[in-house]
């Protein structure tokens, strides 16, 4: 039986981190090279940490699956990072990020954490800076900002549409100086498959080496996973082909909560599905809505070339719904705006599933040169992968899954209920309630990476210094064991289906009932079809070559066999979670105009699952939220 | 899900064959061979990888060894995908594997698929190669030495506008490595110079400019890449399309560094 102690400082909240430091534990400068902290994953927030531990002067042991650090999704960010300097004097504040962050939200995140974030917003521009990454600036010189959806102030900084690329290469960068000091050990090539636990603290992980399918184990006196969202569970989805879940579920079954699994963001703006091909899904950035608008015909099967379609006759239905944020709504309202027009029959395309983002207006007001210095590198994307321009016609694009808001349960600390193991980025749930603001998942990777985590980690290995445990304890050999079995197993089965035609239907089956909208039926049959693809799996998956060499049809196996069982956990948390709020609308609570109604009385907590063992129901715990800043509100943004 | 695309023209529910002679080797040290492969009826939107996606399942559900072949963000700006497609690296056109497109090419086509492989990046697996030498580039100097914490206030030090996009041009490198599998040297110098580059335009990358790249281009030399000729094939592969001009800019960078002697105490160095 798990307990949840968020370990949230006293005091009033702007002093609440501040004070936390001051009563932290240290480990001194020279006892840090005695600790080995392993880290999973080199995204922003895997970077940031690995390389500002290891500059402390931690030995820090660096595991990816790719084949280089760069290579991490988080350099597929495109539009910004947000921080609040204020520099446009427009009314911004710590306070009004985390006012805009836990509002945009829905109220389902903990106030402590998402005030933390905002304080540390400033600092993080400032070392990207000092890092060299390539900000926009003014004609000036000053820092360039733009406006993202959910909030009435400029505050994001960008690098024109590839902000994630440059942030994880300062940050990677940062890694490597570190890697040729010597203070990180960087092991490419090697996915981290299991957990392995010491008299309940985390002691090491057990991993493959994807090149020559051997199985290791390394131990250390902490584990920090940074290994991103399960938004692959879908199939389709805006993540990396590899990106996966399996470092946080083996951590779950191994007895690490996990908080709000349904809580996933589906982007709007994105590239339509074109066919049953389609292995993913690319995102047009948010910030097109800064001058695109969105619109569909208003007449049912408008069949005309958009072009044809006068003003009278098109729908601007983000602009006539919500008149204060038009097109610059949050994402989930902007998505299932999106759906709701199309389930109307009004959609475009030829089965009515995409809506326009048009850029006439913009063009015409600004001239053409403007918006291409802005947004050029997106419409040359669109262009090649859709074979249409947008500056002749406008974008086509749809909703599709993005972000997990979802993830590892993590205390004031980051650290889970597993004592030695960490959760950072987008592998934790704690800053994003239901529904994420744009620009803020690059804030928070790089806040837990470069200030939170090096600063609280220290509290919890500090009692270690004469403990430590070597991967010749029994324990590493059982769970190197146990992963080999995994592996024999799955490669022995012989049967008929790929993983990759499993994977489709599995992430058919979520989209249709545990996506953009969610209803207690739908739920219900999710959860045995799901139930019926494990069975599936289990019996009938065929994985051909060896489990020694590179194999990637087994890589792909490994990884669905845990997205199987997350999906199911995920309908399981929409199901019980019988109200709606940000992104996750329930049917059955929505208001007259069919917005989101949130019941704060049942429903204003955490639901964090705990793993209770092989084909066992998870129990469901709380974290009550205390809202002692600001009020629940209904969010508004008409 | 099953939004099909909008825009009806037949082209977009066409299909397409194409005979494939793809690069097979079993391991680095093991021989490789061309093996012929035919795969029918792609979708004409699909993208080149999917149609391997494809043939791959086609010899899994055969029980044979897929092909290995790498890939992730499949958007264009990870840099892992890394075919040669025709001779060319990265296929025709100036964009990553991920992002070529079925209806680029012809029915019944032949095409050839070839790893990225030089001298310096060797063959793991049928087609993939090991490009680690490019992170041990960047490890001898391609950062600014700051540690994470509090930094004075950017606004303090204005950039010019000009300037960072000239920053951000070379920075936008994904350090897929086509650049020296395009070059008939296996050179490295548009990738090393493009990081040169990016750092020695910022106010933040001068203090440690010259030490940065004497270590970047003596590592570059040490780690076996070959030397720049100015054949300018970089350039031409180059799916982010940098420009040479930072290779210029960097052996005029290089040459003041080591005439100037300049005074190198307190310079960091490894351990």
């Amino acid at each position: 039986m798990i307990t949840l102690d968020a370990k949230i400082p006293g005091g009033p909240i702007e002093d609440k981190w501040h004070n936390h430091l001051e009563n932290a534990k240290l480990v001194g400068p020279r006892n840090r090279p005695s600790y080995d902290v392993i880290v999973v994953g080199t995204g922003l927030a895997g970077a940031s940490a690995a390389s500002s531990l290891a500059a402390q002067g931690y030995n820090v042991h660096v595991f990816i699956f790719h084949d280089t650090p760069r290579r991490a999704h988080s350099i597929a960010a495109q539009g910004g990072i947000n921080a609040c300097k204020n520099y446009r004097e427009d009314g911004d504040s710590t306070y009004r990020l985390f006012y805009d962050t836990q509002k945009g939200g829905d109220f389902r995140s903990r106030e402590a954490n998402v005030y933390r974030l905002a304080q540390n917003s400033t600092a993080i521009i400032d070392q990207c800076v000092a890092q060299g990454v390539p900000f926009a600036r003014e004609y000036g010189g000053m820092l360039a900002n733009r406006s993202f959806g959910g909030v009435l102030v400029e505050r994001t900084f960008y690098c024109r549409g590839q902000t994630g690329q440059q942030l994880l290469l300062g940050a990677y960068q940062a890694l490597e100086k570190e890697i040729h000091q010597g203070k990180v050990k960087l092991y490419p090539k090697s996915e981290m498959l299991d957990l392995v636990k010491v008299d309940g603290r985390a002691r090491g992980i057990v991993y493959r080496n994807m090149v020559d399918g051997s199985i290791h184990s390394i131990a250390g006196e902490a584990v920090v996973l940074a290994t991103g969202g399960y938004g692959a569970v879908y199939y389709n989805s805006t993540n990396a082909v590899n990106s996966n879940t399996t470092a946080i579920w083996r951590a779950h079954r191994r007895g690490a909560a996990f908080a709000n699994p349904s809580f996933v963001q589906i982007h709007p703006t994105c590239i339509p599905v074109s066919g049953d091909h389609q292995s993913k899904l690319t995102l047009m950035s948010e910030s097109l809505r800064n001058d695109g608008r969105v619109w569909v015909p208003r007449k049912k099967g408008d069949k005309r070339s958009p072009g044809d379609i006068p003003d009278a006759e098109r729908y601007y239905y983000l602009e006539e719904r919500y008149p204060t944020f038009g097109n610059l709504v949050p994402r989930d309202v902007a998505s299932r705006a999106a759906k709701v027009v199309c389930d109307e029959g009004l959609g475009a395309g030829s089965t009515g599933y995409s809506v326009y983002l048009d850029f006439r207006d913009a063009i015409a007001e600004k001239g053409q040169n403007v918006i291409s210095e802005k947004y050029g590198n997106l419409f040359d994307m669109y262009e090649e992968i859709t074979g249409e321009s947008p500056y002749q016609n406008p974008f086509r694009i749809y909703p599709a899954v993005h972000y997990c808001m979802g993830g590892l349960w993590v205390d004031y600390n980051l650290q889970t209920t597993i004592p030695g193991l960490y959760a950072i980025g987008e592998a934790n749930f704690s800053d994003h309630g239901a529904n994420r603001l744009g620009a803020s998942s690059l804030m928070q990777c790089l806040a837990d990476g470069y200030f939170i985590l090096p600063q609280t980690i220290g509290d919890g290995l500090q009692p270690l210094y004469r403990d430590k445990v070597g991967t010749d304890h029994p324990e590493f050999a059982k769970i190197e064991g146990e992963v080999r079995d995994r592996i024999n197993r799955v490669m022995s089965v012989k049967g008929d289906s790929t993983p990759l035609s499993i994977h489709k239907r599995l992430g058919k089956v979520i989209w249709d009932n545990c996506g953009m909208s969610r209803n207690e039926s739908g739920l219900q049959g999710a959860l045995r079809d799901v139930e019926a693809l494990q069975e599936e799996f289990t019996t009938n998956v065929n994985i051909a070559g060896k489990s020694e060499d590179i194999n990637q049809a087994l890589e792909r196996g490994l990884r669905l066999m845990d997205f199987l069982e997350i999906g199911h956990l995920m309908c399981r948390d929409a199901l019980v979670r019988d109200e709606s709020c940000g992104c996750h609308f329930r049917e059955e609570h929505q208001s007259e105009d069919g917005e989101v109604l949130r019941n704060d009385d049942e429903f204003g907590h955490v639901s964090v699952w705990e793993y209770e063992g092989e084909g066992k129901e998870e129990t469901r715990h709380q974290e009550k939220l205390d809202y002692e800043v600001l009020q629940p509100a209904t969010r508004s943004y008409k | 899900m099953s939004n099909q695309d909008a825009n009806t023209t037949p082209r977009h529910n066409a299909t397409i064959s194409l005979n494939l002679r793809i690069w097979r080797q079993e391991r680095g040290s093991a021989r490789g061979e061309f093996v012929g492969y035919e795969v029918n009826d792609i979708p004409v939107d699909a993208s080149f990888l999917e149609m391997l996606d494809i043939l791959n399942e086609q010899l899994n559900n055969k029980g044979e060894d897929s092909i290995a072949f790498e890939s992730d963000c499949r958007e264009g700006i990870c840099g892992t995908c890394s075919l040669v497609i025709d001779g060319l690296p990265h296929g025709p056109g100036q964009c990553t594997t991920c992002q070529l497109m079925i209806r680029d090419f012809k029915d019944g086509a032949t095409i050839t698929v070839e790893p990225f492989s030089t001298g310096v990046f060797n063959v793991v697996k049928d087609l993939t190669v090991d490009r680690s030498g490019l992170d041990r580039v960047i490890q001898s100097g391609g950062y600014v030495t700051v540690h994470s914490g509090p930094k004075p206030e950017p606004n303090s030090i204005p950039v010019e506008h000009a300037v960072v996009e000239d920053a951000l041009d070379a920075s936008a490198c994904i350090g897929c490595g086509a650049c020296v599998a395009a070059c008939p040297n296996g050179s490295a110098s548009l990738f090393t110079s493009a990081k040169i580059g990016h750092l020695a335009l910022l106010p933040q990358g001068q203090p440690e400019r010259n030490t940065r790249v004497v270590n970047m281009v003596e590592k570059m030399d040490e780690e076996g890449f070959g030397s720049c000729r100015n054949y300018a094939e970089c350039q031409a592969s180059c799916p982010k399309g940098i420009s040479i001009k930072y290779i210029g800019r960097m052996n005029s960078d290089y040459i003041k560094a080591t005439i100037s002697g300049g005074d190198r105490r307190g310079e960091m160095q490894a351990n």
